[in-house]
């Protein structure tokens, strides 16, 4: 799917980070970065690895605590949640892992089913079926139903990752390197399927990645990430025209390689 | 003492209190999860049908294994006995002597050996690698308990059924027990029998049943804290199995000692 340009709602940030720091040890990863995701919008944040990219999103779905910061998701200030309050906000938010996080014992029917039985209280058998069949075919792999995630390609079990956080209908897609490890087609068809969740789905969402193509095809917007602070910010042709030694040779890597 | 001599006392000693935070830091980190384990396991929802499976899974993973184990000791313990009751003319008491030790300590102790090393090491490296491979966290962002359904739903599974193990490795040792005796003295079943219930008391069965109980607690909290705090990839994963493999044993056997001597006042 052509990714068109969408139009954010910039009066209504569903995320809204400021002056968020975190250190593991000695090395600071994050030193202070501020961030609004607005409502309908793809982020792109782009960066090195193992310049806190993915630290920012767990901090986001609260699988990390942050050292400093205020952090406000869907109008909740996650300090002050509880842990109810958290399992409840959790439900809508979608995370993509890097890796899909598929549950190896399971099919991927019971995959789909997992978080749906049990964040939904009362769903029928039918209701289950209909679900599962629906996110299938939205990521266009209703034949795998069956199937055990180890019996999957690399593309098919990230499809699965994203139908899985699909099944409880977010309202904020978080992607953590979506084509990380992918072929170049393949990376392709995941990043349509990130504009199509986008559309259909109307999701708001934040895509970590050190991929240009992902970033170019899937963004509307980007935030650059460098020595654990945003450096530039803006549409992707606004980021890269600069002649920043340390954003230049990222884009020169990407595009002449 | 010289200036690198006492660098090194300095250097053994620093590392010696390390050793000694870490040692408590560990204490501290496995109360808690004991501590959250019986937070989580009786308040609803339960998990009632992931229990019953991984019920299923301990009995069957460790099924053949403890019935030729139960099987051998019964006649090696048997065969070992009979020389040193033989010198004083007692072999009669030979099927008391089985059951006792039996009930008493080898049927609970040899199940719990085997499911450490049999059920503790797969829930290690199961849960291990479900933590490196972001399985567990992708549960918890999906706005459900993992803690609940990975780690309370196996401690209860292995609480349930190693007591059930551990009376069919007794009932498996005995009959073992059973077909030396008869081959070698010719004793009937029923006098077998009669003679193996004659000196247990309702204290062995209890005693029997809250050790395999423990016994069964300790095997699933172990393999589940090293599985569900295993860090370092892979290596980690292997680090996880070992861990509960080997920590469990040694629990196992200190438990053991604590147990039978609270049990010999009530004698």
């Amino acid at each position: 799917m052509k990714k068109t340009k969408t139009q954010a709602d910039h009066s209504n940030p569903v995320i809204s980070i400021r002056g968020l720091k975190k250190a593991f040890e000695d090395y600071a990863v994050l030193r202070g970065i501020d961030l609004d995701l607005y409502q309908g919008e793809n982020l792109v944040v782009l960066g090195r690895s193992g310049t806190g990219k993915s630290v920012l999103i767990k901090i986001i779905s609260g699988l990390l605590k942050p050292d400093a910061g205020e952090i406000t998701v869907l109008g909740h200030n996650m300090e002050q949640i509880n842990e109810k309050e958290l399992q409840e906000l959790r439900v809508r938010i979608g995370f993509s892992f890097q890796n899909s996080a598929l549950y190896d014992s399971m099919t991927v029917r019971k995959n789909l089913e997992f978080p749906l039985v049990r964040n939904r209280k009362g769903i029928t058998r039918a209701e289950i079926d209909n679900s599962v069949e629906t996110v299938l075919d939205a990521v266009g792999l209703s034949q795998t139903i069956n199937q055990m995630p180890s019996e999957l390609s690399g593309g098919q079990r990230k499809r699965i990752g994203i139908a899985r956080t699909l099944i409880l209908n977010p309202e904020i897609m978080l992607y953590d390197e979506p084509t990380a490890g992918l072929d170049p087609i393949t990376c392709i068809e995941i990043n349509d399927l990130i504009n199509e969740v986008q559309q259909r789905y109307n999701t708001s969402s934040i895509i970590i990645t050190h991929d240009l193509t992902c970033a170019k095809q899937t963004g509307d917007r980007i935030a650059m990430l460098l020595d654990g602070q945003f450096q530039r910010t803006g549409t992707f042709d606004e980021v890269f025209d600069t002649d920043d030694s340390r954003v230049k040779p990222f884009f020169d890597y990407n595009f002449i390689h | 003492m010289d200036t690198a001599e006492s660098a090194t006392t300095v250097k053994k000693n620093s590392k010696f209190k390390q050793s000694l935070i870490n040692f408590f830091t560990d204490l501290y980190k496995i109360n808690q999860f004991i501590l959250r384990f019986f937070r989580e396991a009786f308040v609803p929802p339960f998990e009632l049908k992931e229990i019953v499976r991984q019920c299923f899974e301990v009995g069957v993973r460790s099924f053949t294994l403890i019935s030729v184990t139960g099987f051998i000791v019964g006649v090696i313990f048997t065969k070992q006995s009979r020389p040193s009751l033989s010198e004083f003319g007692a072999q009669s008491w030979l099927p008391s002597l089985v059951s006792i030790a039996i009930m008493r300590a080898l049927a609970p102790l040899v199940t719990a050996l085997i499911a450490s090393g049999k059920v503790g090491s797969s829930i290690g490296a199961e849960l291990g690698s479900m933590r490196v491979t972001e399985q567990i966290d992708a549960m918890e962002v999906s706005g459900t308990k993992p803690f609940k359904f990975l780690v309370c739903t196996r401690v209860i599974a292995t609480t349930l059924t190693i007591p059930i193990l551990s009376t069919y490795t007794g009932l498996i040792a005995i009959l073992g027990g059973y077909l030396n005796v008869s081959q070698n003295e010719g004793t009937s079943w029923s006098t077998f029998i009669q003679q193996v219930f004659e000196p247990l008391t309702f204290v062995d069965f209890v005693a029997s049943l809250i050790k395999s109980i423990v016994f069964g607690f300790t095997i699933g909290i172990v393999g589940c804290y090293q599985g569900y705090n295993s860090t370092k990839g892979t290596e980690g994963v292997g680090k996880a199995a070992n861990g509960a493999v080997v920590t469990a044993m040694f629990l196992v056997f200190i438990e053991e000692v604590i147990i039978v001597q609270i049990t010999s006042w009530f004698r």
